[in-house]
């Protein structure tokens, strides 16, 4: 569809705009009273910092513990992204490319579970890693946060190993790789774009996680992570909003960065995820 | 021959063999951590447990008796349909709208406005209710704001009025996930093949006819995923509500999966006893409930799929 009027078409971006502004309001205000003092707070409506405080990161990242919680979180959200995009693509692999017993079984399971109502498997769970004795560490969040049934980045990586030329692998083998060296030499490089969409949802889905973390770092205030910690400002620290909104840019700018560079990727997979 | 065939089927039975051993991780870790914890929230809903003793107190179905016979369940779940129809109704429609105006061919900047108003979806949901809660505080930005081009005089107490709080949370909820269904409406929008436009443009069809009588048809289809999609969504909104209103005030934004999260886990922070068996109970009806409704939109999808199927062929 084409819009003809140029009159219109300035009232569009103008509302775009306006409405755009808006939209990303609740970020301006985080990042610009992360520079405020807490005095500028309460005594001044304008959100625009009197001058640079850099005091508040100091304090976020220093009383409040986000050093902690930051690197937690990383070593979270990386643990869990690797491990995702390891299962996932292995298995993508054995049902796009090889034609074993149980295959249709294993493909109607992998869909089917999303049919299954879910309960609140977060109790089980906790109790699973209490009693694997995983609580005094991140392995238990991480075991947690790689679980479930992964079914659009298996399907998607199902569909795009089927369409792989055979001359690829066969050439593969001609050379002299086994099974597994086809596909960790030859086979996964190739999916690059399928990997790519899965590190980037991955990512913002564990990085962003709050019930996980929050019921298993119950007593363990230490392993908490970013989303976690910043509940240390609504209770403790109430009245530190300088501080709170230096917490939430430490949080967010690391994703925000990711999805900026990597946003078509995560965008194609939102897009895939529809469609399937 | 006979050699060559079973260096085949060798090759063939290694082959799959190989292709179990990279199943097999997925499985473990779907089996252990995804099937057995679905199991066992049905198992423990039949027992009175606090979740710290052994598990001996089988008591059958009498905590789904007492769930039914407890008004605030009855209330946490009408918050959340409430939430959910609300963040459904809105959501939906003005998604599609921006999708059209930014799917328009001669659009500049497309790009630019799609990362803009995609970015509340990437954002950390506990965090943006930890931002809003200051926002929408009683001395936050948007009081200071009102006051200050006189449109009221004394603060408004947003989060401690129900309706206000609710109607909050079904705009921030809206708001953060505007973006996600914009995608699903520009890759449905994408998929209409562009000579139907080109077509209409030569019987002299202008947008809005164009928009009336090719575009929202095609899009049924994907208007019931979108629906079932947004639905299921609003049925789960733990990270929200709880950083936004907690369930305040007075339990009547307490949605079911904040309600659930009260009984198994609020015990600590509260010094009331933790009631894991109760909490499963209610973690089981919430699945339900979420299974039922999408299992009505699943059979409408599919209705509609064979409908348009056989009408273009």
């Amino acid at each position: 569809m084409i819009i003809t009027s140029k009159i219109v078409k300035y009232i569009i971006h103008f509302i775009l705009l306006l409405i755009g502004l808006i939209w990303i309001f609740p970020f301006i205000w985080m990042v610009l009273g992360s520079f405020r003092s807490n005095t500028d707070f309460i005594v001044s409506g304008n959100p625009i910092p009197s001058e640079l405080n850099w005091d508040n990161y100091t304090r976020a990242w220093v009383d409040a513990n986000f050093s902690g919680y930051f690197v937690n979180t990383v070593i979270m959200t990386v643990a869990t992204v690797a491990i995702v995009v390891l299962l996932c693509a292995l298995t993508g692999y054995a049902l796009g490319r090889v034609d074993f017993p149980g295959k249709k079984t294993i493909l109607a399971i992998v869909v089917g579970i999303m049919f299954i109502p879910k309960g609140y498997t977060i109790i089980p769970l906790y109790e699973l890693v209490d009693q694997l004795g995983l609580t005094n560490s991140l392995f238990g969040i991480i075991l947690a946060e790689s679980s479930g049934a992964h079914t659009l980045f298996v399907l998607l990586f199902t569909s795009y190993f089927a369409t792989l030329p055979k001359e690829m692998e066969e050439a593969a083998i001609m050379d002299g790789c086994g099974f597994v060296r086809t596909f960790f030499s030859v086979m996964l490089p190739l999916a690059k774009p399928i990997i790519a969409t899965t590190v980037i949802m991955q990512f913002i889905w564990t990085w962003s996680s709050f019930l996980v973390p929050t019921v298993l770092t119950i007593s363990k205030p230490e392993l908490r992570t970013l989303a976690v910690g910043m509940q240390n400002f609504v209770g403790q620290y109430s009245t530190d909003w300088a501080g709170m909104a230096a917490g939430a840019t430490i949080s967010l700018l690391p994703v925000l960065i990711v999805f900026i560079l990597m946003q078509r990727y995560f965008i194609e997979g939102v897009a895939g995820a529809i469609k399937q | 021959m006979a050699a060559k065939n079973s260096n085949l089927s060798k090759f063939k039975r290694s082959r799959q063999i190989w292709a179990y051993i990279f199943i097999m991780p997925q499985a473990i870790v779907f089996l252990g951590l995804s099937l057995y914890p679905i199991i066992m929230s049905y198992v423990y809903s039949l027992y009175s447990w606090d979740g710290a003793s052994p598990l001996t107190n089988f008591i059958g179905f009498d905590n789904y008796i007492e769930l039914f016979q407890t008004s605030r369940f009855w209330s946490a779940l009408l918050a959340t349909v409430i939430y959910m129809i609300g963040t459904t109704a809105l959501g939906v429609g003005s998604s599609l709208l921006l999708a059209i105006v930014l799917n328009a061919n001669n659009m500049k900047g497309k790009a630019f406005y799609r990362t803009i108003y995609f970015i509340p979806v990437i954002a950390t949901t506990a965090i943006i209710g930890v931002i809003m809660k200051n926002i929408f505080g009683i001395d936050g930005t948007v009081n200071q704001l009102l006051q200050y081009i006189g449109l009221v005089d004394q603060p408004i107490s947003w989060l401690n009025t129900s309706t206000l709080a609710m109607l909050l949370l079904i705009l921030i909820g809206t708001w953060k996930n505007l973006g996600i269904n914009m995608i699903y409406w520009l890759s449905g929008l994408q998929a209409i093949p562009t000579d139907l436009y080109e077509s209409a443009q030569l019987d002299g069809a202008g947008f809005w006819k164009t928009l009336f009588h090719i575009t929202l048809p095609l899009l049924k289809p994907i208007l019931v995923v979108i629906l079932l999609l947004s639905v299921v969504s609003g049925m789960n909104a733990f990270d929200l509500v709880k950083t936004f209103t907690n369930g305040n005030p007075y339990h009547t934004t307490e949605t079911l999966d904040l309600y659930v999260f009260n009984y198994a886990f609020g015990g600590g922070l509260t010094g009331a006893t933790t009631r894991m068996g109760y909490a499963s109970a209610a973690g089981v009806m919430l699945g339900m409930f979420t299974l039922l409704i999408s299992g009505i939109f699943g059979l409408i999808s599919v209705y509609t799929r064979r409908k348009i199927n056989k009408e273009t062929g």
